[in-house]
Order: C-alpha cells, then sequence, then structure tokens
C-alpha cells in the first residue's frame, strides 16, 4: 500500500508537467457524455418510460456506472494498455522485479482525465437522487455506496480479464474496449426488459446485474424481503475479481512458458 | 554462481505465405512451426566475471537472458543462479539481480531520476541507511549529483544510461544483466559507460553478463566471450585467444623506393602496389607478420612501414559467415 | 493511382491477419445489437409505431448498423497514424514520393474495408435469424437496396474523409488524444449513431441536415429501409458527394499546411 502511494504521487508529479492538456482533457471527458445523456433525454421525451422505469430512475443506474467506470478507467489503467506493455517488452522488466505484477502494473498507470467523467456523474447522481421519487433510508445509502465500491471491482475486473486475454493475443485489444464502453452505454437500464439470457450472463457471468440492477430495485422499493439480501448482494458481484485474478496468473504462468 | 546445463527453449510460431488466397486462408486456419531458440546450451559463469555474450540478431542471446531473469521458462533444461532455480522463485530470485535493458527505460520519464530511485527503492524494500550509502557511492562512482534533480527526459542518453545503471545497482545485486548498454551512446559516453561497468565490477564484485553487438564493449570489458548463433554456443573462452584463432590475416603497408623491385614474401597476397605504396595481406596461420617484415627489409629499402590486424567487427563478421548464422 | 491501390491492398492483407479481433469485434458487435433491440422494444412498449420510425424499421436499422460499424463509426483511433503524429514521426513520412494524404486516407480506408467485410455478412444473417420481432427485414424494394449500396459506400470515403480531419487537426494543435474525443463524439451524436435521427426533437434534426456528419450513417441506414424514400436518398448522394469532395479538398490542404509548418519547425 506504501509502495502503491508512492506510485501514485510520483505519477501526479508526472501529471502536472502537462497542466494545460490535463485541464483540457478532464473538460473534454465532463462534456462527452452528455451526447449519450442527450440521446437518452430524448428517448424518453419520446416515449415517456421504459418498461415502467422513469428516466430519472435510469439516469439514477446511469450514473453509478458512469462512476464505477471512471474510477476503475482511472485506476485500472494498467490493465486497459496492457497489450502494448507486451508489445513493447516493458511487461518484462515488471516481471524482473521482486513485486506483485498486478501491483507494478496499476502503480505504472493512471488515466486522470476520468476525473471529469467522475464529476458528470455525481453531478447527474445528485440530479437523479433529487428527482426521482425515492425514500432514501440509511440501509439504502449503504446499499448505494456498496453498488459503487462493488461495481468499480466489476470494471476493474473486466479490465484485467482484457489484459490477461494479451497474454494469448494482443490484437482484441479494440474489442475489449467495445465492450467496456458499451457495458457504460448499455447497461444503464434495468435488466428486467432483457431476455432471460441476458439477465443471467450479467447476473452470473460478468455480474454487472448485481450492482445495478437488482440493488436499484431494492432502491426503488420494488423487492419484498430483507434489506440483507440486498446489501450484500454487491459484495457477491464484486467478488467476480478473485476468478479474474487467479486467470491473470494462469496468464503469466503461460506468458513464462511460451514467450512472446 | 550462474549456471545452466543443456537448457533448451521452443516457440511455436504461425506461419503465413503471400497473396490474397492465402491469407484469406489463414484466417480460417492457421499452421504453426516449432523453432528451437536455444538448442542445449550449457555454460558456467563465476563470481566476478564480465561475460560477453555476442551473436548476431535472433540467435537466442535474449532468449537467454530472459530465462536466466526468470521472465521465461525454459523447454527442458537446468538451470541455478545464486543457488536458485529463476523461474521457479522467480520473487525471490529477481531481488539479487539487476538488470538493465538499452533500450527501454527504467526511470520515469516526466520525473527527476531520484524519485524514480526512491521509487525503486521501495519496490526492492531497500532499507533507508543502505539505500543512502549505496545513492551516495553510485553517485560518486557514476558522477550523478549535478544530474539526480532533472527530469529524465531532459537527460542526454549518455547521461540516462548512467543513470539506469545506477538504478539498477540500488539494490546491492549481485548479478548485473546489461543488454545493450552502449547503443546509441557516442563514443565519449560510451568509454563513460564502459568504465563505470568496469568500476562497479571491481568494487562491488558485481558479475556481469553482458549482451552487445558492440564489439568495442567486449574488447574493453569482457575477459570472456560467448558467442551464439542458431540457438547453440559456439565458441565460449577469452576474447583474445577468440580474435588469434580466427584472425589469420595480418596487413603489412609498406612505403618503398619505387625505383626498386618488390619481391613478394612466401603466404602473403599483393593487395595493392602503386608508387611505391603496397599493401600486403599475411595468412598468420603459416607464418609470422615479424618474418615477413624482415625479408621486405631485407630486400628493398623501406621507408615506412605497418601493421595492422583487422578490425574486430570484421572478423565476427566472417565467424558469422563461417557459421552461417 | 497504381500505387495507392496497391498500398490499399496490402493494408487489406495485413488487416486480414486479425483474426481475434475480427471474432471479437463480431462477437460484440452482435452482443450490443440485440441489447439495443431490446432496449428500444422496451421504449416502445406496447406500440410498434412511432412518429418517423416504425420498430421494424427500427431493428432493420440497428442490425445494418452493427453489422457495418467500421464503415460508419467514427470514433475509430488509428494508433499508428496517432504515434507518428505525437512523436513527430510523421516526417519520415514526407522522404516518399507520395501523397501523405492519400496514403493515411488508403490505410484508413482499408482497415475499415477488411474489418467490414469480415463482420458484416455474420451480423447480417443473425440479424434475420433473430425471433420476431427483432428479425432483420429485407430491403424496401430492389431500388432501395441499390440506393443503399451507393450511399454505404460514399459514407465509407465521407466519413474516413472526416476522420483525416480530426488526425490533422490534432496534428495543427498538438493537442492530447483525449481532448479531440470530444468531437468525434458530438460527430457521432449528429450521424444518428447514439440514437437515430427521427428520435430527435424537429430543431435537432433541422441541425444534423446542414452537418456532413448524417451522411455517413443515418443516410444508408435509412434508405435501406425505405425510411428515406428513393427520391429524398438520390438528393442524399448529391449532398454526400459534394460533402466528400469539399471535405477531401479541404483535408489536403490542411495536410499541405502542416506538413510545411512542420518542415519549418523541424517536427
Amino acid at each position: 500500500m506504501k509502495l502503491y502511494m508512492k506510485y501514485v504521487f510520483l505519477l501526479l508529479k508526472s501529471q502536472m508537467q502537462y497542466m494545460s492538456s490535463f485541464i483540457m482533457m478532464v473538460i473534454s471527458q465532463f462534456f462527452t457524455p452528455f451526447a449519450l445523456l442527450a440521446g437518452i433525454y430524448f428517448l424518453f421525451e419520446r416515449f415517456g418510460s421504459i418498461g415502467g422505469y422513469s428516466m430519472f430512475e435510469v439516469f439514477l443506474c446511469y450514473s453509478i456506472i458512469g462512476m464505477c467506470f471512471s474510477i476503475a478507467t482511472c485506476f485500472a489503467r494498467g490493465f486497459d494498455v496492457f497489450a502494448n506493455m507486451i508489445r513493447t517488452g516493458s511487461f518484462d522488466r515488471i516481471l524482473v522485479r521482486p513485486r506483485s505484477t498486478v501491483l507494478q502494473i496499476l502503480g505504472g498507470n493512471l488515466d486522470l482525465k476520468r476525473v471529469g467523467h467522475f464529476i458528470h456523474s455525481i453531478l447527474l447522481l445528485v440530479i437523479a437522487i433529487m428527482q426521482a421519487p425515492i425514500d432514501w433510508s440509511i440501509t439504502k445509502g449503504i446499499v448505494l455506496f456498496n453498488m459503487i465500491v462493488s461495481g468499480t471491482l466489476i470494471f476493474s475486473a473486466v479490465y484485467l480479464l482484457q489484459a490477461t486475454a494479451a497474454f494469448w493475443t494482443t490484437e482484441a485489444l479494440e474489442v475489449a474496449n467495445i465492450f467496456t464502453h458499451g457495458i457504460k452505454e448499455h447497461a444503464s437500464y434495468p435488466l428486467d426488459i432483457f431476455p432471460k439470457w441476458i439477465t443471467v450472463f450479467f447476473t452470473f457471468i460478468i455480474p454487472f446485474g448485481t450492482v445495478n440492477y437488482l440493488p436499484l430495485e431494492f432502491i426503488l422499493d420494488r423487492t419484498e424481503g430483507s434489506p440483507l439480501i440486498y446489501l450484500l448482494i454487491p459484495f457477491a458481484g464484486g467478488l467476480f475479481i478473485l476468478p479474474c485474478l487467479m486467470f491473470w496468473q494462469f496468464g503469466i504462468k503461460k506468458y513464462t512458458s511460451t514467450g512472446s | 554462481m550462474i549456471s545452466l546445463s543443456h537448457i533448451c527453449k521452443e516457440y511455436r510460431v504461425a506461419t503465413r505465405s503471400e497473396g490474397m488466397k492465402a491469407a484469406l486462408k489463414s484466417f480460417f486456419k492457421r499452421e504453426y512451426i516449432s523453432v528451437e531458440a536455444l538448442k542445449d546450451i550449457s555454460f558456467d559463469i563465476k563470481r566476478g566475471e564480465i561475460v560477453g555474450y555476442i551473436g548476431p540478431n535472433g540467435a537466442g542471446k535474449s532468449t537467454t537472458v530472459k530465462i536466466l531473469c526468470g521472465v521465461l521458462v525454459p523447454t527442458s533444461g537446468n538451470c541455478s543462479v545464486l543457488g536458485l532455480v529463476p523461474w521457479e522463485n522467480r520473487l525471490k530470485h529477481v531481488s539479487h539481480i539487476g538488470v538493465v535493458f538499452g533500450q527501454r527505460s527504467q526511470l520515469l520519464w516526466d520525473i527527476p531520476v531520484i524519485d524514480s530511485f526512491s521509487l525503486l527503492k521501495d519496490i526492492y524494500r531497500v532499507d533507508e541507511l543502505s539505500y543512502k550509502e549505496n545513492l551516495e557511492e553510485l553517485s560518486y562512482v557514476f558522477g550523478l549529483e549535478e544530474y539526480l534533480s532533472i527530469p529524465v527526459r531532459q537527460l542526454s542518453l549518455g547521461q540516462r544510461m548512467r543513470c539506469e545503471i545506477a538504478a539498477s545497482m540500488l539494490h546491492n545485486p549481485q548479478i548485473l544483466f546489461l543488454d545493450e548498454p552502449t547503443i546509441g551512446l557516442d563514443a565519449v559516453s560510451q568509454i563513460a559507460v564502459r568504465n563505470y561497468i568496469r568500476r562497479i565490477n571491481k568494487e562491488k564484485d558485481v558479475t556481469v553478463l553482458l549482451t552487445t553487438h558492440d564489439m568495442g564493449d567486449v574488447e574493453a570489458l569482457a575477459e570472456r566471450v560467448m558467442l551464439i548463433g542458431k540457438g547453440q554456443i559456439l565458441y565460449d573462452g577469452s576474447f583474445s585467444s577468440m580474435k588469434s584463432r580466427y584472425d589469420t590475416v595480418n596487413l603489412i603497408t609498406i612505403e618503398y623506393d619505387p625505383t626498386m623491385h618488390l619481391k613478394q614474401p612466401e603466404h602473403t597476397a599483393l593487395v595493392s602496389n602503386e608508387n611505391g605504396r603496397a599493401i600486403l595481406s599475411v595468412d598468420t596461420s603459416k607464418t609470422a607478420a615479424s618474418s615477413v617484415i624482415g625479408q621486405l627489409s631485407s630486400s628493398l629499402w623501406v621507408k615506412d612501414i605497418s601493421v595492422q590486424s583487422r578490425p574486430i567487427e570484421e572478423i565476427i563478421a566472417e565467424i558469422y559467415e563461417e557459421y552461417e548464422i | 493511382m497504381k500505387k495507392y491501390l496497391s498500398l490499399l491492398k496490402v493494408r487489406f492483407l495485413n488487416n486480414l491477419q486479425y483474426r481475434a479481433a475480427a471474432i471479437g469485434g463480431l462477437v460484440t458487435q452482435f452482443f450490443w445489437g440485440i441489447m439495443l433491440v431490446y432496449i428500444f422494444r422496451a421504449f416502445y412498449g406496447n406500440s410498434s409505431v412511432s412518429d418517423g420510425m416504425s420498430f421494424q424499421e427500427l431493428v432493420t436499422f440497428v442490425w445494418l448498423q452493427q453489422g457495418f460499424l467500421s464503415f460508419i463509426f467514427l470514433y475509430d483511433w488509428d494508433y499508428e497514424l496517432l504515434e507518428m503524429i505525437t512523436t513527430g514521426g510523421i516526417c519520415y513520412e514526407l522522404i516518399r514520393p507520395v501523397n501523405l494524404y492519400s496514403v493515411w486516407y488508403v490505410k484508413l480506408l482499408s482497415k475499415r474495408v477488411a474489418r467490414g467485410l469480415l463482420c458484416f455478412a455474420p451480423v447480417i444473417l443473425l440479424g434475420f435469424l433473430m425471433p420476431e420481432p427483432y428479425t432483420m427485414s429485407l430491403p424496401y424494394d430492389a431500388v432501395a437496396l441499390l440506393l443503399f449500396v451507393v450511399t454505404l459506400l460514399l459514407s465509407l470515403l465521407l466519413i474516413v474523409a472526416i476522420s483525416m480531419l480530426i488526425f490533422i487537426s490534432i496534428f495543427v494543435t498538438l493537442s492530447p488524444v483525449g481532448s479531440i474525443s470530444i468531437f468525434a463524439t458530438i460527430g457521432e451524436f449528429f450521424a444518428g449513431m447514439t440514437i437515430p435521427i427521427p428520435f430527435m426533437p424537429i430543431w435537432l434534426q433541422k441541425v444534423c441536415m446542414f452537418l456532413p456528419f448524417r451522411y455517413t450513417a443515418d443516410l444508408p441506414l435509412r434508405v435501406y429501409s425505405g425510411n428515406i424514400r428513393a427520391g429524398d436518398a438520390v438528393v442524399g448522394i448529391a449532398i454526400q458527394t459534394v460533402w466528400i469532395v469539399g471535405l477531401v479538398i479541404l483535408g489536403n490542404l490542411c495536410m499541405k499546411r502542416v506538413t510545411r509548418l512542420s518542415m519549418v519547425q523541424g517536427g
């Protein structure tokens, strides 16, 4: 942890060397998501609601996903660009150092411009919370917090999977990007509008449903039964990162036995 | 210290032939061939040695180094570095070695060198006291004091390379792997870097394995040379004996009174002879240059005479050709 | 001209090597296609008609969009070119006896063609195999199909011209890639890629008509299903052509200026 803080400190120091372009990127990151938001807004203006959900309820979900995406993309940046590290051989450098590969890769890269997207999401979250008809309680607050933490973990896990794939092929980088960005754009809608197999996919395989749809239902008072389940469900989703870490280790084994 | 025995390494690579049809075919079905990067490599390196590891591109140099660093697992064979099998105890193993990749920096580009150093200190868990001592010693040896607070991007390549080597020495490694440490450097920096390598080898008793294409590096630093080609060790021994073994030709240039007739001594070939200036090549496996000089000076009035051995690069190129590598 | 054609062929073959990328792209495109049609199904609710676009037309729109994504999406960073721009390596390209603009135009084009040809057939086929009402429909009529093919090819030429301008503007302003991306996002929005243009309010639809972007995606995708009638499509083709010619000329001029500038500044 101490080492990670040092990494972060040094990366901040590097970033400060390019202050003006950094600010430009943050501003751009803040405004870019408005295009999609406008799209959703116009659809609601045309159609009124989606599957019984109002616009602000969808915005709530959208902002949470946006927040998780921006945090994960900021911190797990190293995995996002990992294919390049393999291509240029910088991964060998990481292997000749006596520290965990995950730590070194996380520490080596930060995508700080995502702050812009993060601020955008917070703003939207606040608006959605104020506009959506929700009776807030402490439990719901905690559930919301859990959603953000676990959602970030799941996005990071997807980046980790993408990085692991680079041990086999370095071509798939863009595809994985389509995937993570696609989730950011399409996973904001309640899962029950999708056919069964998509619901299953997003609940048990890449468990975004456990951090948006299921707890969202709870926050919107559409569920019955103990709130405890909904407190815990996001964590179950967050656990998704564990098999991904194991897969990562397996990938390293493969890399060291075949080379690149 | 380092011991490799019967290391083999195979790769699988996709083959691909030319043309639209082949490209389409390979989209659906790919054919692979296995390539033997290393075929039964064995060697030992003792503590304190500087070993030059040379060979043409693709001969297996970097594969060997990767195996020694624990980054690559060989297909078969045994290896022990400092008593450990590198790829089995990678984390433990790498804290005792230092690695410099000449073409890839380990320093953070935009911030002062000293910051990168202190990050490395944490990565290698070097305690404060020995870090301070090391830093002081290294910056003295490498003359780094004035560079430490400068961002890496503003350093010249030669200055950066000194910092790179110092950076890889911060944790007191017992073995240093240097991959092309003088690539792209100007003559002055090259000599400086070689001096530093020699000094840390002497003063800190560090074993150095040096892979390079620059024969000047090898000549200046390495007592021992290993030549690898097509995945096999072709020569392992002292640099000077390699030179004398393969360097069987000397060139003698003489200037003589052009009115006299040049009688060509035995085992020589006349390269050129114009206006009293002749160049003769001598087959040193048959006769010594000195006896040729003797014969020449007894029959001619010689104004000036000089003997050259061929440049080492030429010799190496000839060896590569001889082994068809 | 011949050298650009052979460059097109070489780059095309080279791009064919990216097998994993192609298959992965196919799967993701199909997957997002399914999600989109279900999202719109939920928006339409029980009705199947909305002003401007029936659900049937929309489904077809989505499948075409996913299938021909690499022909029509703007947000395609060519990392090779970007790296050349940011490192100044583009100056080395100047020593070759070719028109730099044309070379990069051809490279970007071949990348899109290679990926498009690999992806479109399977995605469209799967679109046809989807259960009702998510099935892709046949073209409105033979004329619509013909017009679709023409407008699609023209939009491919147009989108490459637009992305060339984006790359050149990065070169001119030396701004980070991240900050330019906002223009790509806005461009995609006005192209009808975020939501189809008929779903936008009237005033925004009018804005779209005056920008080049809708001629890169919206036009061909809606011509196919007859949402845009043949007469309008022919007008659209004329406008597409004007945009292509205009933007290519503009791009060439900018490129000339840029390269002269970079030679003066020493890269």
